[in-house]
């Protein structure tokens, strides 16, 4: 117990003294504050409708971003409501899709044979099903809310983790350790608990913080669509009401760029938390320029190039120069 | 001739394998070898990548069932065991591995590596089980400060004794040793070694030497078995072995060894092509296809192992 406190406090550390993932815990902490401390924060009530001698105003003290133009709700508590949702959904999509990604790989690594067949073609199947139209749909039968919503997020996201879960359980399933602990009588049970489950742990944290990011931006998305929650204020919604309310016709930019701010910040740090994991994981990948890495992430491309730097060989310069010497 | 601690009759073992199109075949990993390892001392297994050297190990610890033959462990029988009893039979075999790192898990230091066999063995407080991990570093050389330390800060040659530290735990009778110096430094070589033999003089530990450093296995083996493509060609006692081999393809291995001494011109027996596929083997000896004086009958007529002098067997007319 003493030692998993300790690994915990020196793993925290750790991303402490990262840069990058000084910067996402900071961020991150700020943002689960303003989540859970909202009603505290926010100056007015955000649902707030009734306050009709207030429409449209433009930024002030009074209200530092202004308030809508169609029900004259304070724009700065909405973006600090806004918070909940988009972390609620990302980070309970990003953990899910950690449990599920880590068993269905893990049983498809460790069991082999037919499980293992199964789920990886379980994986093909789930990959080429369009997500999009399929979630217009689902709302539409099951009623609009956000555990509709993570619960689609979840369905379709476990399938690339599951995957790179399934290939380094193969290699810890061969690893001379696990022999020797077979040796010495250990059970399947005893393999996959203390063995397996730790040696792809690093593969789960690193995901979750990705996918999360990843999702509040398909979140804000589906919200802007009008398939969240009506009832709930969310990011996405404030740029849909803007739009639809005339914020572009009126000039009112900061009712478009609060929201805007609020997704580049959250989906920003937990890019930057998952980031500085991966390097702390894989000190191999401190080559790649941030900024590229970054790009690649939205491209979805991120995760693919991970494990290709893991197998990739070092390139042979000296063979070439000797070469030619001879010559 | 001292007593037996194992006794291999006849063993063999095929992998299937599925060739062009869809055909099933059949690796030969071991074909019918038979062994006497006694107790208390050192069999040292030797030939080239791939002749069935590990394969052969594992069925002795019993990780691979063999499809023929039998192994009496310590007077039992290990080969139709359940799985229950063959983990009771496992508690007195260990092994220890090539590469020293790969076998102790990243993630783990020094104290849980090692009590690993314990923890898993079950019955042991924490306290009886740091106190025995302390003991087995004390025997293999190690300080007792290395019991939070994780593999990476240690050195190959400290990680292998890590490993003998491990191996040990539950008191083996039998430890099998794959390689447990070539992959270390030429200057670690001798202090594992040493390490070994003290061990094994005072646990009185019986060991399964495999190796292709044949001057390790001169030095500290008392009986030696070559392989090639799976079966024994020639078998005995060690020095009987290096000073007189009769089986060509041990000549031509002995032939090969380095030899400090530059002005001692012997003659190089340089075998010709490729080992055989263990998939499509020659018919006959196994060896004829690369034997420097093959007869025609070699291709017919696989040789028995037959006793060249007491304690010498080897398979070849």
């Amino acid at each position: 117990m003493k030692d998993r406190i300790k690994d915990l406090s020196g793993f925290l550390l750790k991303i402490w003294r990262h840069p990058k993932g000084r910067v996402g815990a900071v961020l991150i902490a700020l943002l689960i504050f303003t989540a859970i401390l909202a009603p505290l924060i926010a100056p007015y009530d955000p649902y707030d409708v009734t306050a009709r001698s207030e429409k449209g105003l433009a930024p002030s003290l009074s209200h530092l971003l202004g308030t809508t133009i169609t029900t004259g709700q304070d724009i700065f508590s909405m973006l600090i409501y806004g918070t909940r949702v988009s972390l609620l959904v990302g980070v309970v999509s990003g953990l899910s899709i950690a449990f599920l990604g880590a068993i269905l790989g893990v049983i498809s690594g460790f069991l082999g044979k037919w499980a293992d067949m199964l789920i990886m073609r379980l994986v093909d199947v789930m990959l080429v099903i369009p997500t999009l139209p399929l979630t217009i749909v689902l709302t539409n039968l099951f009623g609009k809310s956000y555990g509709l919503i993570i619960f689609i997020f979840t369905l379709f996201g476990w399938t690339g983790l599951a995957r790179v879960v399934r290939s380094q359980v193969l290699i810890i399933k061969k690893s001379t350790y696990v022999k020797a602990a077979q040796l010495a009588g250990a059970s399947d049970f005893h393999i996959m608990f203390r063995h397996i489950l730790p040696g792809v742990s690093h593969l789960l944290i690193m995901n979750t913080a990705l996918t999360s990011a990843g999702i509040m931006v398909a979140e804000a998305g589906l919200s802007f669509l009008g398939l969240g929650d009506p009832t709930a204020i969310s990011w996405g919604k404030m740029l849909a009401e803007a739009q639809s309310g005339g914020a572009l016709l009126f000039g009112h930019w900061w009712w478009i760029l609060a929201p805007g701010i609020g997704i580049f910040v959250s989906v920003f740090a937990f890019m930057r938390l998952g980031l500085a994991l991966e390097e702390i994981f894989n000190p191999r990948m401190r080559r790649t320029s941030s900024i590229r890495k970054l790009w690649k992430s939205m491209n979805g491309a991120y995760l693919q190039d991970v494990f290709h730097s893991m197998d990739e060989e070092p390139v042979p310069v000296l063979q070439k120069e000797r070469v030619a010497v001879r010559e | 001739m001292g007593e037996p601690l194992i006794l291999a009759a006849n063993l063999s073992v095929d992998f299937p394998v599925r060739g062009a199109l869809g055909k099933k075949k059949k690796v030969h990993a071991v074909s019918d070898v038979s062994l006497t390892i006694e107790k208390g001392k050192t069999f040292g297994l030797v030939g080239e990548s791939g002749c069935g050297k590990t394969t052969l190990a594992n069925l002795l610890l019993g990780l691979v069932k063999p499809d023929a033959g039998s192994i009496l462990f310590d007077g039992k029988e290990i080969t139709d065991i359940s799985q229950k009893q063959l983990k009771i039979v496992r508690r007195d075999m260990q092994m220890i591995f090539q590469d020293p790192l790969s076998s102790l898990n990243p993630r783990f230091n020094i104290f849980r590596i090692i009590s690993e066999p314990l923890f898993i063995r079950g019955g042991y407080t924490r306290k009886q089980m740091e106190a025995r991990v302390l003991e087995l570093l004390e025997l293999v050389g190690l300080p007792a400060s290395s019991l939070h330390r994780y593999p990476s800060d240690f050195s190959g040659g400290q990680r292998q004794r890590i490993g003998i530290a491990r191996a040990l735990a539950l008191n083996p009778k039998f430890l099998v040793c794959d390689e447990p110096v070539s992959a270390l430094d030429v200057s670690v070589h001798a202090q594992i070694l040493n390490l070994l033999m003290d061990l094994q003089k005072e646990l009185s530990i019986t060991y399964l030497f495999i190796s292709h450093n044949l001057a390790v296995v001169r030095d500290i083996c008392q009986s030696v078995a070559v392989m090639y493509l799976g079966k024994v060609v020639e078998t005995g006692n060690a020095q009987t072995i290096f000073d007189h081999p009769v089986h060509p393809y041990t000549q031509s291995l002995l032939s090969a060894v380095l030899d400090v001494d530059a002005d001692n011109k012997r003659e190089r027996i340089i075998l010709q092509g490729d080992i055989p596929s263990p998939i499509d083997l020659p018919t006959g000896c196994r060896f004829h296809t690369r034997c420097p004086n093959a007869r025609p009958e070699c291709a017919i007529h696989s040789p028995e192992l037959r006793e060249i002098e007491s304690h010498h067997r080897a398979a070849c007319y």
